[in-house]
């Protein structure tokens, strides 16, 4: 935008997309902020009557609520932390010429494609099964007792499937940003006897900034919703161990029919999404200008 | 003491041969310039030197001492490449201090050196910027700090002055041969450009398809070009080759002579021919002659002839400055 008259122009043709995509967000939203503040119960239809905050003080001060929360937050930093350093890893073995680097790629990208709900009953039923599971018939191999996953590390197991899932698209923004690193300066650091450590962690690691900076806010997005994965294999238990907040406004939702507290659960969520956001914007979107 | 010597030196990628056997001895304190025409090896030989690239054959020896097999950090030399290469992430000051942090110097030692290196490029202002927020120039000049903070044994330039515009050119060539002269270091300098070749070498390095035409003073290749390569590479415009009758009336295949080297007459000469093009450039004018059975001949005259194309015009090369080359292209010396 070099002049004010193409700058200008430019808002003029932005705003019919912008009108749009506003109307898009704020209608759903206005809706479901409406109908926090009802008592709407699918039990009793017809019924519909102005309750103010009412909903907002039951599902802040239900306990499961900050179970939910911090089960929530666990998820995704676990998550975060094993794409991230897993798929660093992965994208620099990746980059190294091996044999068959082609078909590498493309099995490693395969998770990707794999329906959350696939994946999670795989993972159920094919290989943490503490009776027919794969890692069962491993452990036995070795004598020891087969884990109960879903049992006795519930949130652990929930993890482990979900960065299953998310090390393919961590793994190919990583590599991506790993093959433009420019051959000049890697020889440079050569002729500056640079050690691989000190070439790793003072060259590589600065220059994926970015890349990693893309990774962390594309992921936190997808997995503060995680759900399907809870549905198809805890079902959010047991207890409350594996409920994060998503599951917990469908629980409420679809399990006690309470729409008013559901849609009061939705903003709330909508709300710390928001915060979470700004922090991570605040916190490694410096790394998005320059 | 920055003595590189070169035995034999080969290197292969997959099956073809890019250099093919290189003998090359430089001085202690030398500027050696490798010219050549694009892909003829100019590059890699400087890689094999670096150590970026392994030899397939031959040694190469830096004070005597068979580097072949050393890592490039351990050669104790310093390259300055095209791109520059510069870190960017770091500032200026780390760019230039990163290789004696990997050596290991202190950080007070480090910046003392550091500071130093940058007065004398006129740096000491830029010290805490990124490069990505520096000129092209400025780029150039962090480029050479890193170089020589390190004290090498050797500098490594390979086009080093590409990426500026023409006036910046001449100026950091200026800087780059006062501070080659005032530091006494070996530099081997690679170069498409012929001025930046002739001002800057004590000796230079003529490569064509991976092997050496000929190695010798910039006045020595441009006075006695060893062949027929040579003669045509160096010098600019290029010298004119003539084949034919013309040659063997003076007793060889080929002869060249160069454009300053043939005088013009309105009435008498060896040559009769038209004027196709006459360039006026002030100091000089160049006319491209047709002589019939002969070929184009660019001549060199002074800026006031005023001869339009299309003109007739006599020529007659100087006799002495003819350079003969026999049926292979060398030069036949008498
Ligand atoms: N890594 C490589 N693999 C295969 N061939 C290569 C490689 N590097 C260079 N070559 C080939 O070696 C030859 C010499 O390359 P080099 O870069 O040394 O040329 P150069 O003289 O520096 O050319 P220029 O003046 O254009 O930079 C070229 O034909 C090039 O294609
Ligand atoms: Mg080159």
């Amino acid at each position: 935008m070099a002049t004010r008259q193409t700058h200008i122009l430019g808002r003029i043709l932005v705003a019919p997309s912008i009108v749009l995509l506003f109307l898009w967000m704020i209608v759903p939203l206005g809706m479901t902020i409406w109908f926090s503040l009802l008592r709407y119960s699918l039990l009793d239809p017809g019924s519909e009557s102005f309750v103010g905050l009412l909903n907002y003080q039951y599902f802040l001060t239900d306990p499961a609520f900050f179970t939910a929360l911090a089960n929530t937050l666990v998820l995704v930093g676990a998550v975060l932390a094993i794409t991230v350093v897993g798929g660093v890893l992965i994208a620099l073995l990746m980059d190294q010429p091996i044999f068959g680097r082609g078909i590498v790629r493309l099995m490693v990208i395969a998770p990707f494609f794999v329906m959350p709900t696939v994946s999670a009953l795989v993972w159920k039923n094919l290989l943490m099964h503490p009776v027919s599971g794969l890692f069962a018939w491993v452990s036995k191999l070795f004598g020891l007792t087969p884990v109960d996953w879903f049992t006795d590390y519930p949130l652990l197991a929930i993890i482990l499937i979900v960065s299953w899932q998310w090390l393919p698209f961590a793994t190919l923004i990583l590599l991506t940003a790993l093959q433009s690193f420019d051959e000049e300066q890697k020889e440079a650091a050569q002729m500056d006897g640079t050690p691989p450590l000190a070439f790793f962690f003072l060259m590589i690691l600065p220059h994926l900034a970015r890349a990693i900076t893309v990774v962390i806010l594309i992921e936190t997005i997808f997995l503060l919703s995680v759900f399907a994965e809870i549905l198809v294999t805890t079902g959010g238990g047991p207890g409350l161990a594996t409920t994060n907040i998503a599951f917990l406004v469908y629980a409420q939702a679809l399990l006690q029919y309470d729409i008013g507290g559901a849609s009061a659960g939705g903003i709330v969520a909508v709300v710390l999404a928001n915060i979470v956001a700004i922090f991570l914007v605040r916190l490694v979107g410096k790394n998005l200008d320059a | 003491m920055g003595k590189i010597e070169l035995v034999g030196v080969e290197k292969t990628f997959g099956h073809v041969g890019v250099i093919k056997g290189v003998d090359l001895q430089v001085e202690d304190g030398e500027f050696v310039v490798f010219v050549g025409p694009s892909g003829c090896g100019k590059s890699t030989l400087l890689r094999l030197i670096a150590g970026l690239e392994d030899t397939t054959g031959g040694r190469i020896l830096i004070d005597g001492v068979d580097v072949s097999d050393t890592p490039p950090a351990k050669r104790g030399l310093s390259m300055v490449f095209q791109s520059y290469a510069l870190y960017p992430h770091m500032s200026v000051r780390s760019n230039i201090g990163f290789g004696l942090r990997m050596a290991g110097v202190p950080k007070e030692e480090r910046n003392r050196k550091v500071e130093a290196a940058a007065a004398v490029l006129n740096l000491t202002a830029y010290l805490d910027r990124r490069p990505g927020q520096l000129s092209g120039g400025q780029r150039q000049r962090v480029a050479i700090g890193r170089a020589i903070v390190r004290e090498p044994k050797a500098f490594l330039f390979d086009e080093p002055l590409s990426n500026l515009d023409a006036a910046l050119r001449v100026n950091m060539r200026l800087e780059i041969a006062r501070l080659q002269n005032s530091l006494g270091t070996t530099a081997i300098y690679v170069t498409h450009d012929q001025i930046e070749a002739m001002t800057l070498a004590d000796k230079i390095v003529v490569l064509n398809a991976g092997k050496i035409e000929q190695v010798g003073s910039p006045l020595e290749l441009y006075d006695h070009p060893a062949n027929l390569f040579v003669a045509g590479f160096i010098g600019s415009p290029k010298m004119n080759l003539v084949s034919g009758a013309a040659a063997r009336k003076h007793g060889a295949a080929t002869i060249g002579v160069r454009p300053e080297h043939v005088s013009t007459s309105p009435t008498i000469g060896e040559w009769e021919g038209v004027v196709s093009v006459a360039e006026h450039v002030g100091s000089d004018t160049f006319l491209y002659v047709t002589v019939p059975d002969i070929g184009d001949i660019t001549v060199r005259a002074v800026g006031e002839l005023a001869l339009k194309p299309g003109a007739k015009v006599f020529l007659t090369p100087d006799i002495s400055r003819i350079h003969r080359f026999d049926r292979d292209g060398n030069a036949v010396r008498n």
